[in-house]
């Protein structure tokens, strides 16, 4: 039977006590992978609906007609970028290296802050485009699978955020590295779902 | 995670008051009393409902209940049954059995779960306080576009579109929670294939709900902003496709009927090895049957579908998927009578309704097998046969599961025993009830009598099956009141329950009944299956000395919280925010905006609980 020690710290500072589980994966890191598991299938779901309705519109305007590749090919970028941000912030983290963690986990948040804006912008300027969110069946499947990616970006900047604050204050030692390597999890989720709808929702859109 | 030492020395220095102790509670064996305790009552609104239903169904042309009203009553009895009955009566258990048979202290997010409970309590609540307003009225299943705005235009579908993906987020919830729990709470030595059954059912139940639920909460998401917002997914007007919503559905709720039927299968995998004092039969096959139903739950989902017109290719794989179940449940029953077999059989109450159960579910999974069949399926769907059908699988199965796990667990989690005389007086009533309310139906649907039908001319051939179903259903009726006199007149007794009266095999038996807080002074060490049965063997004893109460000192358990029932109430708030008239709504008014501010901060102060901020010493 493998036995780990597992810091279950958790947000709140208490002292570190050794847990014994019974895959050697903390018990925080395994219900993020399941959460995952889970939001895969309501992504999933999402994107199929999308697909099933590609075509489908009865009046415009159309993906065609609207879309702003650039745009968000620049928003797609700063995303994947910081992914790896992320990931050099909880190196920093573990390695203890607090300058290391701020700049890193700073960038990571100005990122996210960013692709949110990029979207605002996106759909404002949709709207001012004759877009609504009840126009067509693209305007209602495409303003919720992008609104509710958006909406995980936003929950998932905030939850950095709150990192950023703690590490700022000195409350994210290396022991507590796990509760930025969660939250680096659910933030790679965010960007793998962008990475399937960039090509599925805008490139192949392009040609219809 | 805030921790309380346990400290007698400081026993009393600050008494709370019982009622708060309830509310911030994150103690499982509490949180699983208040989950069975709250779903008994819809249980017993749900069946008042049935009743009802069955009462101005007892002849033709009777008009004791309006047929708007009784569109309610069909929708709510079946949403109530399903979401807050069965389901939260398998998370009673779940609750309270899980961490003791798996030898842990509680389980892997205590306060987690106790926020899984009150959304689920005030998400039930909500639902049922509809009846004030107008209750939901367009069937558990709430196909589209009959439960758009064109059709529904009260606010009767808000109420469900709303209640249902606030019961979603309790279930979700646990779901990660216990799939955690069960995979890494276990005690040194349990390794997955030493687990008890009933452990097993929990797991592979948690799988289904994880994968199941997100599918649902996006098509009601689709129906909510076609109904607030005016979208057209569901809307034929607009291009959209009533069919995705049928499908959505039934992604999610084929495998919703595994969800409600698996726990069932756990707890008789459990009752039945004690009763017949034999080992189960084929606990290998047990499990991987159990996965493979659970796998195949997903790829079946069309045989609600077959007179919908998807054509040949898609009806012949659904009809085969669907036979292709019966193998794994066919290994499940002959599994469950080998166990049975040359088994040295205590006739004891659990015992009653396992074997009930059996017989039941069997019926039940025979008329399954006949709606698999397309052809057939088309003369049986939507008539009385398929009410009759799902009754003796969610009846017949789950609930005398339920009820049979009741009497087996009820020592363990309250200290006393169930009357067994009374106890078997309810499972005769019960069986005849329940078979004479059922059993005519399925005449009924095959003479043409159609479901959801608030009257029906007479002189069809259904008068009589009819009267005997209502008959019937007062019996059962009956036999639940007479399980609630065996409630009552086992709470004026004294708690004196022996740690292990049935002579069990699994943890849970090792320890005092009812279970002290930290439910075990010592953290266990399992080296096999049914590790009681290996401890007594090796005694050379029937029953193992009652375990002696410990005074818990130096173990740490977490502390209460308030987080879970306010963060509960947010999301109610934000929820019902999206049903409230314009100057009201998210987000142009303050209640959702209210329930999100309450929702979000709750959430932080949840994660920055300070340690000891309610340290109850004992």
């Amino acid at each position: 039977m493998t036995s780990t020690t597992a810091t279950l710290a958790g947000h709140d500072g208490h002292a570190a006590e050794a847990h014994h589980t019974s895959l050697p994966i903390e018990n925080r890191k395994l219900a993020i992978w399941v959460f995952i598991a889970s939001e895969c299938m309501f992504f999933a779901t999402l994107i199929s609906t999308f697909l099933i309705y590609r075509g489908q519109s009865l009046k415009g305007p159309l993906p065609a007609d609207i879309f702003e590749v650039p745009l968000v090919t620049a928003g797609t970028a700063v995303l994947l970028f910081s992914s790896f941000f992320v990931v050099m912030a909880l190196n920093g983290a573990q390695e203890g290296n607090r300058r290391k963690l701020i700049t890193w986990l700073s960038l990571t948040v100005f990122c996210g802050v960013f692709f949110a804006g990029m979207q605002v912008y996106e759909f404002s300027h949709f709207y001012h485009e004759g877009l609504g969110y009840s126009t067509n069946l693209f305007s209602a499947s495409f303003y919720t699978l992008t609104g509710f990616h958006g909406a995980h970006v936003t929950m998932g900047t905030l939850w950095l955020a709150t990192l950023l604050k703690d590490a700022i204050k000195g409350d994210l030692p290396a022991g507590k590295a796990l509760n930025l390597e969660i939250a680096a999890l659910y933030w790679h989720f965010v960007d793998v779902v962008w990475i399937i709808i960039f090509p599925v929702v805008y490139l192949m859109s392009l040609r219809s | 995670m805030a921790t309380t030492v346990l400290d007698p020395a400081h026993a009393g220095t600050r008494s709370r008051s019982v009622l708060v102790e309830w509310l911030t509670t994150v103690d499982h064996k509490k949180i699983g009393i208040m989950y069975g305790a709250s779903a008994f009552v819809f249980f017993l609104i749900g069946g008042l409902e049935a009743l009802l239903i069955r009462a101005q169904l007892a002849g033709p042309n009777k008009d004791l209940i309006s047929p708007e009203f009784y569109n309610q009553l069909f929708t709510m009895h079946g949403t109530t049954m399903i979401f807050l009955a069965v389901m939260p009566l398998s998370a009673m258990f779940f609750n309270f059995f899980i961490p003791l048979q798996i030898g842990a202290r509680d389980v892997a997010f205590p306060r987690l779960n106790a926020m899984s409970l009150w959304v689920f309590l005030l998400g039930g609540i909500f639902l049922n306080a509809s009846f004030i307003w107008g209750a939901p009225n367009g069937g558990w299943f709430g196909y589209a576009p009959l439960s758009g705005r064109q059709y529904s235009p009260g606010v009767n579908m808000d109420f469900w579109v709303i209640g249902l993906q606030i019961l979603g987020i309790a279930s979700l919830a646990a779901g990660v929670n216990f799939f955690t729990t069960i995979l890494n709470m276990r005690a040194r030595g349990m390794t997955l294939m030493r687990m008890p059954m009933f452990t097993w059912s929990t797991l592979v139940t948690q799988v289904l709900v994880l994968l199941s639920f997100p599918v649902i909460t996006v098509a009601l998401i689709y129906l909510m902003v076609d109904r607030v917002f005016g979208t057209g997914f569901f809307v034929p007007a607009a291009g959209g496709d009533p069919m995705l919503w049928q499908h959505l559905f039934w992604v999610f709720g084929h495998p919703e009927v595994y969800i409600l039927i698996l726990p069932a299968f756990g707890i008789i995998s459990e009752i039945l090895p004690v009763f017949s004092r034999k080992p189960l039969f084929g606990y290998s096959a047990m499990v991987f049957s159990m996965a493979f139903i659970a796998f195949l739950g997903f790829g079946v989902w069309s045989h609600h579908m077959f007179s919908t017109g998807m054509g040949p290719l898609a009806d012949s794989f659904f009809s085969l998927a669907t036979m292709l179940i019966a193998i794994p449940t066919g290994v499940k029953i002959f599994n469950w009578i080998g166990t049975i077999w040359g088994g040295s059989i205590q006739l004891r109450t659990p015992m009653y309704f396992a074997l009930g159960f059996i017989a039941m579910f069997i019926m039940g999974g025979l008329s399954g097998v006949m709606h698999s069949v397309a052809p057939a399926d088309l003369q049986q769907t939507d008539s009385y046969f398929v009410v009759a059908h799902f009754h003796y699988v969610l009846f017949g199965g789950s609930i005398f599961a339920i009820t049979a796990g009741a009497y087996y667990w009820w020592p363990k989690m309250f200290g006393r025993m169930l009357d067994e005389g009374i106890g078997k007086a309810h499972f005769w009533l019960m069986l005849t009830g329940f078979n004479l309310t059922f059993f005519p139906m399925h005449f009924a649907g095959l003479l043409g009598m159609p479901r959801r039908i608030y009257t029906y001319p007479g002189g069809l051939g259904f008068d009589t099956y009819n009267l005997l179903a209502t008959v019937g259903a007062f019996v059962l009726a009956v036999s639940i009141l007479v399980f609630m006199w065996n409630v009552v007149r086992t709470w004026r007794r004294p708690a004196d329950a022996p740690a292990d009266p049935w002579g069990g095999a699994t943890l849970e038996w090792a320890i005092p009944s009812p279970p002290q807080e930290w439910n075990f002074t010592e953290e266990p060490v399992v080296s096999g299956k049914d590790e009681l049965w290996t401890l007594k063997r090796a005694a050379g004893v029937r029953t193992l000395p009652e375990p002696a109460r410990s005074d818990g000192r130096g173990i740490h358990l977490p502390g209460p919280s308030w987080w879970p029932l306010i963060v509960a109430i947010g999301i109610l708030l934000f929820m019902v925010g999206f049903m409230l008239p314009r100057p009201w709504a998210f987000p142009f008014g303050p209640v959702g905006l209210v329930g999100f501010v309450i929702t979000l901060v709750g959430i932080f102060k949840w994660a920055y609980e300070p340690p000891d901020a309610h340290a109850t010493p004992h």
